[in-house]
């Protein structure tokens, strides 16, 4: 009756598994890199360096994170629900709009810690409204949401120049961007708690804030998933429709409030790109961290502790990878997404590739331990 | 001397901290079919499983005709001549009969010529067994029996001469069963070795040459079926004696609890599957509701729980009504008292991902003494869901343990458990029994039983025939989606049997 499957001990199946992976994207990246004729010893030397070799680097690689927690816990409270939300690039630029709103009409009066809950606010509900439409398609309609929310980020491309270049960039600007904001919407920096461990002064990563939001956020979301009524109905309809119909949960609800907190939290990575960096509503403010995110929640295995690691694990690419551009001329910025890619590939693409291999390592090696994981149970 | 064809010596394996087969022993002779009967979760599955490679045994040797054999994976496993017939079939829904058969075998790059060979290959195996199946159909649109039979079909192709069957007719209907049974010893005539896994031990009466008892993970007895009786068997399985028989009063029927007035209902093809059923269901009456699996009941209790949309008609619970057709939903229905048992457990019961406590409160996870505001009372979650697996012996008894990592009849357990504790009014139960142990049917019934003394209403579907007529108060026979009669339990199983089979019926037509 019980379909015979083997499992791994947590340890394997945390650990050494993204562990393995991660060792194969660099080695086929280092193929890579000497396939273009460098070193790609000194290539991973270079890259890590440059991500944790000066707290300019760390401040750096930790700014980047960031962003990308955000963005994977958004994939992964959607991922929980059993829907695949690949518009976190799309909510997250949109919600930059609802977070340049709220700054530029508090930012001349009210210090930043009155403007930033209103940013926050204004981020998630920008995010949510975004995500809100592709939701009820395909709650109410069937519609895929892969599909939809592929075509909303299409659509908040377009929607976010519009509004930049024609509505908001002050006339006497070049760049199409809004005008510069002020003390009221910029958040502090927090590069003084990396110079606590006696690295050099940092003179001008833009770490902030918004990190220790993205942590509160992390923490939420492990309390949203596991702990509440919510959660326990975002996780049945994910693993089984069936089951939460006999339940009484509702798909429609449940398909609805899963993708509006996810869009919630793709939003507010743009706080951080706005009000912790370029401190104005920019082209293209998502950068890319949408997608990250979907890498991010799947090698983290959609759990927030997991997200964080791998979020400082692609702080570190994006970094380091930075630096090698710049170091190796060789090695151009499209190679540093090469490696990326790779990253991504196998960590989380081909997250299976080496599981049954070890399985059956395992199941040689030492039998007991196989089957124990199930007994600890997961997330909790 | 029979020679042996499988021969497991001193195997052990462990999952953490249950025991699932210890020091086992067994030996199976070639040419004859061998039953192996134990409670739920006693490793019957387990052991079968490390003979076919999904487990490793953690010591232990495996022997096949007399030669040590390691297998490590089931594709070992084929090599060596063992295939197996999986309860929960391993098909490719969409794909045809000969694709299925094929898959994994391919012995060229170019499909083209496989199929070719395959076909005459195929042509010849359904010959040779009398296992006709269209090559051509899609897998989906054939009945469970067939399905099964592609399965068996699938093993015979890789070359086995050595035959696992583990819970075959848990899902067939008593016909497809006797049909199965044909196969088997046809194939037992023709030389090959069978290995049947059962929770029926009339099954093994019938067909087995020997049969094993396998009782919390050792090997307890072997026997030649010639020699031992039911209740031997029973009691060896469960270390006591065990009541085959259901004891119960007479029925104190009181007012009217659940009553359903010409319902309709469709499938999501659009054909009528309830056909203007109308009945009661009183309080202190068990209703059974009798009929060949397809024949409208799954969908008529879908549809009053709430799961399905009913097409019309009415029902009403408690007097008051309930909108069936419209914006009925289980949720609320359970909190107006009526719990339902579904029929399929894996997919609509539980949440096999599921921690054991988490599915304890399936579909009471808005029920305040679960919760504290918006946040899961995980203390008094977890007290409850220890209480019940006390009450109803779920085994291991270990709440945080994955409810897949359960045994079929613990996993049923664990349901019972969560809607009978609800106290509701009304219990509706799809197929309680099946892929249970004789002793835990025992116990499930004691419970239906009880529930009736109490005074609530309970609705019974089962295939079993048995099961619905020793539990039954009144039992309706359901054929091709209408009531087409009703009986009480004194009713003979031939003239049960001729209702269910729609006699009666085409007579009256005529
Ligand atoms: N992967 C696993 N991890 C942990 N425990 C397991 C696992 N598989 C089985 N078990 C446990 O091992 C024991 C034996 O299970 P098994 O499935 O072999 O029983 P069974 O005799 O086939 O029962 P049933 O008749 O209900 O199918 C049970 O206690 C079960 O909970
Ligand atoms: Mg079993």
């Amino acid at each position: 009756m019980s379909t015979p499957y083997a499992k791994l001990p947590a340890w394997a199946d945390y650990g050494l598994i993204p562990l393995i992976n991660l060792a194969v994207a660099f080695i086929v990246a280092g193929l890579v890199v000497l396939l273009v004729g460098e070193n790609p010893f000194r290539a991973a030397v270079i890259l890590v360096e440059g991500a944790f070799g000066r707290g300019q680097g760390i401040a750096y690689t930790l700014f980047y994170a960031t962003n990308f927690i955000f963005t994977g816990l958004a994939v992964a409270v959607a991922m929980h629900a059993g829907l695949f939300n690949i518009g976190g690039e799309g909510q997250a630029y949109v919600a930059g709009l609802g977070v340049g709103l709220v700054c530029l009409a508090l930012d001349r009066i009210v210090p930043w810690y009155v403007t930033f809950p209103f940013a926050i606010a204004g981020a998630a509900l920008f995010g949510a409204a975004w995500a809100f439409i592709p939701a009820y398609l395909q709650a109410r309609r069937g519609s895929h949401i892969v599909i939809t929310t592929i075509m909303f980020n299409m659509i908040a491309a377009s929607l976010m120049i519009y509004v930049l270049r024609d509505i908001l960039k002050p006339e006497a600007m070049q760049e199409v961007k809004t005008r510069m904001l002020e003390a009221g919407a910029q958040l502090p920096r927090l590069n003084w708690i990396i110079e606590l461990f006696g690295t050099a002064k940092i003179r001008s990563a833009p770490f902030n804030v918004s990190f220790l939001l993205a942590l509160v956020m992390a923490y939420l979301v492990w309390l949203l998933i596991w702990r509440t009524k919510l959660g326990y109905e975002i996780r049945t309809f994910g693993f089984s429709q069936k089951a939460a119909r006999y339940a009484g949960i509702s798909e429609v609800r449940v398909t609805i409030i899963a993708m509006l907190i996810s869009g919630a939290l793709a939003g507010m990575m743009s706080i951080n790109a706005i009000m912790g960096d370029q401190h104005s509503v920019y082209v293209d403010l998502a950068g890319g961290a949408g997608f990250i995110g979907i890498a991010v929640a799947l090698m983290g295995r959609a759990h927030p502790v997991g997200i964080i690691l791998a979020s400082i694990l692609f702080g570190v690419l994006y970094q380091g990878g930075a630096e090698l551009s710049f170091e190796m001329p060789a090695i151009s910025r499209d190679m540093i997404v090469i490696i990326q890619g790779l990253v991504i590939l196998f960590a989380g693409a081909l997250e299976h590739m080496f599981r049954p291999y070890i399985q059956t390592l395992f199941a040689s090696i030492s039998p007991k331990s196989v089957g124990m994981a199930a007994v600890k149970g997961e997330g909790a | 001397m029979a020679e042996a064809a499988i021969e497991l010596i001193g195997i052990n394996k462990s999952f953490g901290a249950v025991r699932a087969n210890r020091d086992i022993n067994l030996e199976i002779t070639r040419g004859t079919i061998h039953g192996i009967v134990g409670e739920n979760g006693a490793g019957k599955s387990t052991l079968m499983s490390i003979l076919y490679g999904f487990y490793q045994a953690d010591s232990g040797e495996i022997r096949v005709n007399g030669k040590p054999a390691t297998i490590r994976t089931s594709n070992d496993a084929i090599a060596t001549g063992i295939g197996m017939v999986h309860q929960h079939f391993m098909l490719v829904d969409n794909f045809t009969v000969l694709e299925n058969i094929i898959l994994g075998a391919e012995s060229d790059a170019l499909l083209k010529s496989s199929i070719a060979k395959a076909r005459s290959e195929l042509e010849r195996l359904e010959r040779e067994y009398g296992l006709e199946v269209d090559p051509d159909a899609i897998i989906e649109e054939l009945p469970v029996g067939l399905q099964q039979r592609v399965e068996i079909l699938k093993a015979l192709y890789r070359g086995a001469e050595i035959l696992i069957l583990d819970e075959p007719t848990g899902v067939l209907t008593p016909a497809e069963a006797d049909h199965l049974f044909r196969i088997l010893k046809q194939l037992k005539d023709q030389g090959k070795t069978i290995v049947l896994i059962t929770h029926k031990l009339r099954e093994i009466m019938a067909i087995t040459d020997s049969v094993s008892v396998m009782r919390q993970g050792t090997m307890v007895a072997t026997r030649e079926t010639k020699k031992t009786t039911v209740e031997e068997l029973a009691e060896l399985m469960v270390g006591r004696r065990v009541l085959l028989r259901v004891e119960k009063g007479e029925a104190k029927a009181g007012e009217v609890k659940l009553s359903v007035k010409n319902l309709v209902v469709k499938d999501q093809r659009g054909v009528t599957m309830v056909d203007d059923v109308s009945f009661d269901v009183r309080a202190g009456e068990i209703v059974g509701i009798a009929g060949v699996a397809g024949n409208g009941q799954s969908e008529l209790l879908e549809a009053i729980s709430g799961i399905r949309k009913a097409v019309s008609g009415s029902v009403t619970l408690d007097g008051k009504p309930i909108d069936l057709t419209g914006a009925a939903d289980p949720g609320e229905l359970r909190q107006r008292g009526l719990a339902h048992v579904p029929e399929d457990r894996h997919h609509v019961g539980l949440v096999l991902a599921f921690e054991e406590n988490e599915n304890s409160i399936l579909g009471y996870h808005n029920d305040k003494r679960y919760l504290k505001g918006p946040l899961l009372d995980v203390d008094a979650i977890m007290a409850d869901a220890k209480d019940k697996i006390a009450k109803y012996d779920i085994r291991p008894a270990n709440p945080r343990l994955k409810t897949a990592n359960f045994s079929g009849g613990n996993q049923q357990k664990i349901v019972l458990a969560r809607e009978i504790e609800q106290d509701p009014g009304v219990l509706i139960v799809g197929q309680p029994t099946r892929g249970v142990d004789v002793g835990a049917i025992e116990f499930i019934h004691k419970r239906l039983i009880a529930m009736r003394d109490q005074g609530k209403a309970v609705l019974l579907v089962s295939v079993e025939l048995d099961e619905i007529r020793s539990l039954s108060d009144r039992i309706l026979v359901m054929f091709a989606g209408r009531v087409v009669g009703e009986r009480g339990p004194e009713a003979s199983e031939g003239e049960l049997g001729l209702l269910m089979a729609g006699v009666e019926q085409k007579e009256a037509a005529e």
